[in-house]
């Protein structure tokens, strides 16, 4: 590799908040718009060719920031900068797009037409449930075509035919033809997720958010899925954008894990370091939280550091948004927000202990 | 002291295109205050032998061979309105799967657990919220939830609710399907710090059954592992987990991704077997590294090893 620290994604001060509905008497006693703070002002860099994880528990954000990457929602505020290629650079160029500096788009925009289509195929996110993000009513060679369909690629049908032959050989469905007129309810879970993994390849893309996309599958099959994706990353040269919930899964395959919590990123680094020597309490609590296949080390009560429950996004703590739960809470965390600070060797942590 | 004995136990369930064979001569004994972890992959037939040890099977399964012996009655002879009355909830409780959907949305949670105490103990409804509230408290909930309604309670404390409805009635025998399944870790290992808490202060005893075998190695005593509707192994925890016999058993075990260091994917090739046609011979042949040519043909006999191992494969006979 050539130069292993390009910077393919810089995200920026990133926010989504989703207005919370308001009924006739809040609006009458003038009460203010409140908001589910789901993404709070999220900066981070994704290298090329790097597996980059998003890891925290239910309602910390890491999949709408995943939605907002593919554009599938639009950022409250905040910038995610793309580094386009040069081939894509010069039909941009071509369609006046403002760029940013010599070769970033700002995915925060709005594009229109052919600028939106040709953006659109750069970022294709793989989804976390194989059993409901395929249609069951259509056979596997309508489900991967219909992208290329969509963006015009491959002029015939049979053209198009061989692509989708192509991509299934790329996932491991052998014989493609096999695969070709089934429907996705005679595929077991695995087969479907490699199916999904197909689909978000068909259109090349540099960068992929892959959404929690072992987390329904079987323990025996997760690996291979993984190995999948890893392999294809080596051939393809593709990105990830690896969102989990379990920092297992994050501790083989990434290369850098960001720890969100509430909409913030607490703690961010190169996932050993982050693993080995976790700083921040709540990353702490996430990896002593993880039961071990390990019958001697299990039976005692386990110390977990951080009590109760996430609390609702809507009513955001003051403060370090975890302090109510955390047992080394001081008073300056009840009233100011740390920042994310370099510790070190890339590895950042926002906590008032350090 | 054995609580519960299950012998040669068959389910089926007869479907317009086939009979699935989803428990086939599954046998094993439990004893007073133990633990049981049941393992396997999705579609092994571990949630329908939880069912079979309550005799609610859902239609159209069926026990159609064996027998569970709890404190010595065989329940498969039992009639209906006897298990209701006299065996379930009394005797033995459950857990049920995905907590958030089996509480009733329109009762509040004091009601929900005064129900089975008034049916069974004949308790007055007053006396019935008392013994609640205690049964809350030992699942460590504050007494104030009796009269709030499901939806105002999170996950975790649903969860919690759940427990304490099937410790109510202090049964022999509770068993929890997949109990953390929908909860994040840091609420699955307080839960599972409870299950603990629980097993050291009832003298009840607990089946455990998930995929995930780091919940089972968390709490088991004994462990059973079950491919194909089958048993493939049984013995105390410490010596399946270190020393796994069973190929399956040992391919599932280095298959678990491990926070404590970084190691070489592995994974076990294949898809598990259709119940309603399954492979001749060992079920796990297809996938197994070690298959013979007798494993093609013949099944396999269960192997004692001693300590109360056992295990189901020709590599051992």
């Amino acid at each position: 590799m050539s130069a292993p620290t390009k910077e393919l994604l810089v995200v920026e001060d990133l926010r989504k908040w989703f207005p919370v509905r308001r009924s006739l008497a809040d609006v009458l006693a003038g009460r203010e718009r409140r908001y589910v703070r789901a993404v709070d002002g999220v900066s981070f860099t994704v290298v090329c060719s790097e597996v980059f994880c998003l890891v925290g528990e239910s309602g910390c954000g890491k999949t709408t920031t995943g939605r907002l990457i593919v554009r599938a929602l639009r950022p409250t505020s905040g910038k995610m900068l793309y580094r386009v290629s040069e081939e894509v650079l010069d039909a941009l160029r071509a369609l006046h797009v403002r760029l940013e500096g010599d070769s970033f788009v700002d995915l925060a925009g709005r594009f229109r037409g052919k600028a939106d289509k040709l953006l659109r195929r750069e970022v294709q996110m793989i989804l976390q449930d194989p059993y409901g993000s395929l249609n069951p009513r259509q056979t596997i060679r309508d489900i991967l075509e219909e992208p290329l369909i969509i963006h015009g690629i491959g002029g015939s049908r049979d053209e198009r035919l061989e692509l989708v032959v192509k991509a299934l050989k790329d996932v491991k469905l052998t014989p493609p033809e096999e695969f070709l007129d089934r429907y996705p309810h005679q595929l077991s879970g695995g087969q479907r997720q490699r199916v999904n993994i197909a689909r978000a390849l068909l259109l090349k893309p540099k960068l992929i958010v892959a959404d929690e996309p072992v987390s329904m599958l079987d323990v025996s099959i997760r690996a291979e899925i993984l190995q999948l994706m890893l392999e294809l990353r080596d051939v393809k040269n593709l990105t990830y954008v690896f969102i989990t919930h379990d920092l297992a899964v994050a501790n083989n395959i990434c290369d850098r894990i960001a720890v969100m919590y509430l909409g913030k990123i607490v703690e961010l680094g190169p996932a050993t370091e982050v693993i080995r020597n976790p700083l921040h309490p709540y990353t702490k609590a996430l990896i002593a939280a993880i039961p071990e296949p390990d019958p001697r080390k299990g039976r005692a009560i386990k110390e977990v550091p951080i009590k109760g429950e996430v609390p609702n996004a809507v009513n955001v703590p003051p403060g370090c948004r975890l302090h109510p739960r955390c047992p080394y809470a001081e008073e300056r965390c009840r009233r100011e927000e740390p920042e994310l600070k370099d510790v070190g060797g890339g590895h950042l942590v926002a906590c008032h202990l350090y | 002291m054995t609580l519960l004995e299950v012998k040669d136990l068959h389910v089926h369930y007869r479907t317009l295109k086939g009979v699935v064979r989803a428990v086939e001569g599954v046998t094993f004994e439990l004893g007073r205050g133990e633990a049981l972890g049941i393992g396997g992959e999705s579609g092994c037939g571990k949630s329908t032998l939880a069912f079979a040890l309550m005799k609610l099977i859902p239609p159209p399964g069926r026990i159609v061979k064996g027998k569970v012996i709890l404190d010595g009655k065989d329940l498969t002879g039992l009639p209906e309105d006897v298990l209701r009355k006299e065996v379930r909830w009394k005797e033995v409780s459950m857990v049920f799967q995905g907590a958030m959907n089996a509480l009733c949305p329109v009762f509040t949670i004091g009601d929900q657990l005064a129900g089975p105490l008034m049916y069974h103990w004949g308790m007055s409804r007053r006396e019935a919220l008392e013994r609640a509230a205690e049964a809350l408290e030992m699942v460590g909930l504050h007494s104030d939830m009796l009269r709030r309604y499901p939806h105002e309670l999170s996950g975790g404390q649903k969860q919690r609710v759940v427990i304490a409805m099937a410790i109510l009635l202090n049964p022999k025998l509770i068993i929890a399907d997949e109990p953390t399944t929908a909860l994040d870790v840091i609420v699955q290992a307080q839960i599972m710090n409870l299950f603990k808490k629980l097993k050291k202060e009832l003298s009840s005893s607990l089946v455990f059954i998930t995929h995930d075998l780091s919940l089972i190695a968390d709490i088991a005593d004994k462990v059973a592992i079950m491919y194909g509707g089958k048993l493939v192994e049984f013995g105390p925890a410490e010596e399946v987990f270190i020393e796994p016999k069973h190929p399956y058993t040992h391919l599932l075990l280095s298959s678990i991704p491990r926070i404590d260091r970084r190691t070489k994917l592995t994974w076990i090739p294949g898809t598990p077997p259709d119940l309603r046609n399954p492979p001749p011979g060992c079920r796990f042949w297809p996938r197994c590294p070690h298959a013979m040519d007798i494993c093609k043909k013949e099944e396999p006999p269960m192997v004692e090893l001693g300590r109360g191992h056992r295990v189901l494969c020709h590599l051992y006979a």
